[in-house]
This record gives C-alpha cells, structure tokens and sequence, in this order.
C-alpha cells in the first residue's frame, strides 16, 4: 500500500475504534429551532432593508420602472463611470460605460474599473445577507470581489426571513454543484481593537437596490 | 508548555499593557456576543441542535468522511488524508513544489498554525503570506495568536502602526487611526493577490452531502484566497465535517453571533470541488488527524472536537481575559485549549492546562454547542494525576489524608491536634495551596463533640 491509502485506512480504523458502541447508537437532532418566519412580503422587505443598512450597506427601494434612473445617478454620485456587469445583469445605468463579463475579463482589468453590477440568488431578511450563487445573473465569484464598488440588485421576491428558509432555497444550487457567497455589508476587519473598520480586501462599498418586480 | 501554565500565567499577569489591552477587548466584544444572541428567540434550540448534530457526527465520523471524500472527488477535487502535521505538511510542500510555487497565500487558520505549516513551507524554501489582517501582524512581528478570532487581541493600534512602518510601509508615516492601517494592508496584500497563484486555507465546515467547503470571514481575503488563485488546498481537522448540508442552517447563526456578536459575518465562501470557469482549477482537500482520533476515543473528553473555534468561551473567562492567549502555550488557547490541547498533543506534553481554571462555568453557559468544559477540565485532571503523576507534596497530603479520614478515632484525634493550635502545622503543610486561598479558622466545637454532649 502506498503511504497515502496507509494514512486513509488507519484514520478511518482508528476513529472506528475510537467511537466503539457509540457509533452504534443513532444519535436524533431535536430541530426545535425556528425554520419559517412570520412576516408577509413588504415586512420581510422592510426587515431586511433596515438589518443590511445596519451593517453599514446603503439600501435603496424602487419600483421596477424606477432603477436605471436610480441606478444612473448614483453611479453618478459615486464617479462610477467604468462597470462591470455580471453576463446576464440586465441594467445598463445611463452616464456609465458597462463592459460584460462574457468572456470573462483578467483580475488585473477587474481591479482597474469602478464598480460591478450583479443580481444576487437569495436575500436574507434576519441577517442583511445576500447569497450570490454563480450564475450568470450573479457572476462568477472575482467579478463581484475585485471591483471597490458593488451594486447589487436585489429582487424583493427573493426576500427569506430566515436562514434556514436561505439554506433550503439554496439546496438545489448547491446540489448543481454551485459555488454560493454570503455578503452582510462591505468587507470589515475588526483586528485592531475589536473596532469595525469597513473595506479591507473585499468591495469597501455596497450599494443594495431592492426592486419590486 | 513545559514551564507549565502557572508560571506563564505568572509573567503575563505581569505586563500591563497586555492586561489593559485584554480587559478592553474582552469586555467589549462580551457585550457585543450578548446582545446578538439576545435578540434570538430560539437560541437555546439552536444550541441543542449544534451540540446533537456534532454529537451525531462524531459518532459516524468514518462513514461521514468517506461520504465528504467522495462528494469532493466527484466534484473534480482531490482528497488527501494525513495522520499527523509532518504529513499534512509535506502534501502541503509537495503540492506547491508540484506547481512551481516559491510563495503561497495563506487565509487564517488556525489548523495550519497547530501543524506549523508556514515553518515546514519555509524549511523547503517556499514563502507563505498570512492575508488575514491579525495574522499579518503577528507574521510581521514574529509573534503567535492570543486569540482564536482576534489572533492579534493583545496588541493596540499604536503598536501595531509602529509595526506596519518598519515592514510593510516602511519609509511612510501612517495615521494611528485603523481605517488607515487597514488601508495599509489592503494596499500590501491586493498586489498578491492578483499574483500569487497558490493558496492554502482552512475550513469552517465541510458537508459530507454535497462536498461543500465553508470558509467564514470578515475582512474579504478569505474570498480572495479561494478564488484567484489557480490551485487551493484547504487543510482540515477530521472533527469538521457536517452531514448534510441541512445542518448549515444551524451553524450559519450560532457562528457568527458567538464570534464576532453579529448577526451574520461579511463573507462566507462556499465552494464544492472545482466550478469550470469559476475560481482554482484544482482543489485538493487535506484530512488532517494528528490527536484527533485519541481524543475521540476519550468518552467524556471526546466533545472538545465538537468545538466550531467561536472563542466565546475564550471572551467570557476570568482566566483567559486577565492573562491573555499566549500563556496557554498553544494555538488553541483559553477554555477550550485547556481541554483540547492536552488531550490533542497527549497529557504529558500539557499536564498544566486543566488548572488553568476556576471552574467558574461561564464557558459552558457561552459555548454555542454545549461542551460541558468544567467537568471535562475535572475529567482531565483526574487523568492527569493517574497518567502523569502527581507532585510529591500533594501525593503526601492526599495519603495522609487518606489514612486520617478512613479511621473514626484517627480522625477525632486530628480534629483535637488542630483545635490546640497545632493547626500551625496544618498550615504550613497547606502553604502552597493557602497562598491565595484562606485556611478557615477551626470551630471552638466539632460537630461531634456537640452531638456527644447532647447525649
């Protein structure tokens, strides 16, 4: 046997040992938790808005009809002129030059533009998280990584409560073998003195529409 | 290790700045903890479900690793499996060798710090960069953790900005303020980022449904780690794995508001083998054992691995926040070092550490799983004492007490001796342990005696 299946079988006889009769007894997990919230549509939306802005995000509300206006100007507060959209983010903010990532473009050309435009798979309401889960509509994970700026659009329809309700809306991604990324706020460190200082290697800026469609 | 706890304890009680330092950091991020959790209706469901999933899973653990094996495999990643450090270490070294890697990047973990992959890297000529904020700091400065989450708790911004302007900045000023010094190392560490093309982290969690790693972070270079490079190796101890992928939905809320007291960290990157056109080429995940299956085989001290490394019980304990991580003599320091270090390396090599304690519970009460730490640190010195041996001084004490307690008249001539103040004698018998403890004075009257005259 090689050096490498040795170490595999004398861990795997090893723990086999180590758990004796215990591994013979199945062990039951009370999931007593809360799995479902309790809030309609517009609460949920109203949940999630005031936890993501909690976490220093900016969040902004719009109807459909209203988000490339919204989207054009504050691109253009924020001197975003060069952006790059996930391939299947449909927005094109007014004023701003948007490249697609389709082919994708080099780390190096991500680091050199504005921002970035994406769509996210899952909101999460209890905790301000959005979930981006590799699709075309998100992007592959550099693409909403490099960038400073990140827009993200976020439909309210895919507003959760909870995080189990997110876990299990994201089962099926996982399963098709998707890679997923949680994002509460812009990137943080809270290192030196347990103070939270935003913007360390992620987007030091997160810009949250929350769209009704 | 081998000066013992005591006296480490000692000299780190002695420095003023680390205690100041300490009592601040520990006491803020308290309150933070508490109020996070507070806000949780379901907390203690929640709580009672980490601690059975993680009991379920070291019950099955071959069978739950042999299903994370082959979810990974079949997901284009590669699965290695290491007895101990020296061998996760050198798939660690070959990997990179393999690949040409002069540099690697490396995302916190506190894994790879207990096997000293970094020095095994540097052995073999290859240069490893920490991109986590406080590992940074400690790289630069040659020094180790304190703290499970906030490697770099015992060090304040003014040290750390004298630091950053002999390596990283040198020649430039900085401001003292840690958005500045936060910028310093964004600007550092973006350049490697985008060049190095090796990276190695650790793991969070990994299900054995799906093949899914986690990584849980603030600050983004989790995510960068995990991401630009070509080839990623995560190491991880064996205990990690979850069954299903089910179980996420626990830990994703216990994690976060223990660690930091938020309600759900920055970043969690969640990756299952290789995604064409996605991220590194290649992934290869180690297995690492190294003490973990001796301390499975440990009845009661066998829920330390059940630790998801929150430090909550680290922030709550009056030992640990007034002498800091590093008298712990390891990366696994307060509480649940106590516990998991002597049991990981063998007792002999930590007989110290299940002292390093009041026994006070406060542990217990924060831990977001449950490990019972108290009695287990009562469970470790028991076995200490049998396994290892106890001090001359108190095998004597405990063997003339044996021969006083298990005989009635032995017994009531030693509570006249004390009462007719040859208790000095029992005192200065007593001295080490009465150095900060009271002796308490002898009653004018035994129970007995009173009992006799009562007829």
């Amino acid at each position: 046997m090689s050096a490498a299946s040795t170490a595999r079988a004398e861990i795997l006889r090893r723990a086999t040992a180590a758990i004796g009769a215990a591994g013979a007894e199945p062990v039951t997990v009370p999931r007593r938790y809360r799995s479902a919230g309790g809030l309609g549509p517009e609460g949920r939306v109203d949940l999630f808005c005031e936890r993501a802005a909690d976490y220093r995000a900016r969040v902004h509300r719009f109807a459909a009809a209203e988000l490339d206006a919204a989207l054009a100007a504050r691109c253009e507060e924020l001197r975003a002129r060069r952006l790059v959209a996930a391939p299947a983010a449909p927005w094109r903010p007014g004023g701003a030059e948007v490249e697609v990532d389709d082919p994708p473009l080099a780390a190096a050309r991500l680091d050199q533009l504005d921002g970035v435009l994406s769509g996210c798979a899952v909101a999460i309401a209890e905790t301000g998280t959005v979930v981006l889960d590799g699709s075309p509509l998100c992007g592959r994970r550099a693409l909403t990584l490099v960038p400073d700026l990140h827009l993200c659009v976020v439909a309210a329809a895919n507003v959760v409560e909870t995080v189990p309700e997110a876990v299990a809306a994201l089962a099926p991604a996982v399963a098709a073998g998707a890679p997923l990324t949680f994002v509460s706020g812009p990137s943080a460190t809270s290192d030196i003195e347990l103070q939270r200082v935003d913007g360390v290697h992620g987007p030091r800026q997160l810009e949250l529409f929350v769209v009704w469609y | 290790m081998k000066a013992g706890f005591e006296s480490a304890a000692r000299e780190a009680l002695g420095d003023s700045q680390l205690r100041r330092n300490m009592a601040r950091a520990t006491t803020t991020i308290r309150a933070r903890r508490a109020a996070a959790v507070a806000e949780v209706e379901d907390w203690e469901e929640l709580r009672e479900a980490g601690a059975a999933i993680k009991a379920a899973v070291m019950a099955s653990l071959p069978r739950q690793l042999e299903r994370l094996e082959r979810a990974v495999e079949e997901r284009g990643g590669r699965v290695h499996w290491a007895r101990d450090g020296a061998e996760a270490n050198a798939i660690v070294t070959d990997l990179a060798r393999a690949h040409g890697a002069g540099e690697v990047l490396k995302v916190k973990s506190i894994t790879t710090d207990e096997i000293e992959l970094n020095q095994a890297l540097a052995a073999a000529g290859i240069r490893a960069h920490e991109t986590d904020f406080a590992e940074l700091v400690n790289q630069l400065a040659g020094d180790w953790s304190s703290h499970i989450l906030v490697p770099a708790i015992h060090r304040n911004r003014s040290e750390i900005r004298l630091l950053f302007e002999d390596t990283i900045a040198a020649g430039r000023r900085l401001d003292e303020d840690p958005v500045a010094l936060a910028a310093a190392a964004r600007g550092h560490l973006r350049e490697l980022f985008l060049r190095v093309p090796f990276a190695v982290s650790g793991a969070n969690f990994a299900v054995a449904e799906t093949g899914s790693v986690a990584v849980v972070e603030s600050e983004g270079n989790g995510r960068m780690c995990t991401t630009l490079p070509e080839v990623l190796v995560t190491v991880m101890g064996i205990e990690k794995v979850l069954p299903e992928w089910r179980d996420l939905e626990v830990f994703l809320q216990l994690l976060p508001r223990s660690a930091t007291g938020e309600r759900m960290n920055p970043y969690t990157s969640i990756w299952s083998g290789v995604h064409a056109g996605d991220g590194p080429r290649e992934f290869h995940l180690v297995l690492l054992d190294n003490g973990r299956t001796d301390v499975l085989a440990d009845e009661l001290g066998r829920a330390a691995l059940h630790c998801i490394r929150c430090s909550a019980c680290l922030n709550v304990c009056p030992v640990y926040s007034r002498v800091g991580g590093h008298a712990y003599g390891s990366v696994y320091p307060g509480p649940i070092g106590a516990v998991l270090t002597p049991q990981l390396r063998g007792l002999p090599q930590a007989p110290t550490l299940p002292w390093a304690s009041s026994l006070c519970g406060a542990c217990l009460e924060a831990c977001p799983v449950k490990i019972d730490i108290p009695t287990m640190l009562v469970h470790l010195r028991g076995r200490v004492r049998r396994e290892v041996g106890a001090p001359r001084g108190e095998r004597a004490a405990l063997a003339a007490a044996f021969r006083v307690l298990s005989d009635r008249g032995r017994y009531e001539r030693a509570q006249r001796l004390r009462r007719l103040g040859r208790g000095a004698l029992a005192q200065l018998l007593a001295a080490p342990w009465s150095r900060s403890r009271e002796l308490p004075e002898p009653p004018p009257q035994t129970f007995r005696e009173w009992w006799d005259e009562r007829g």
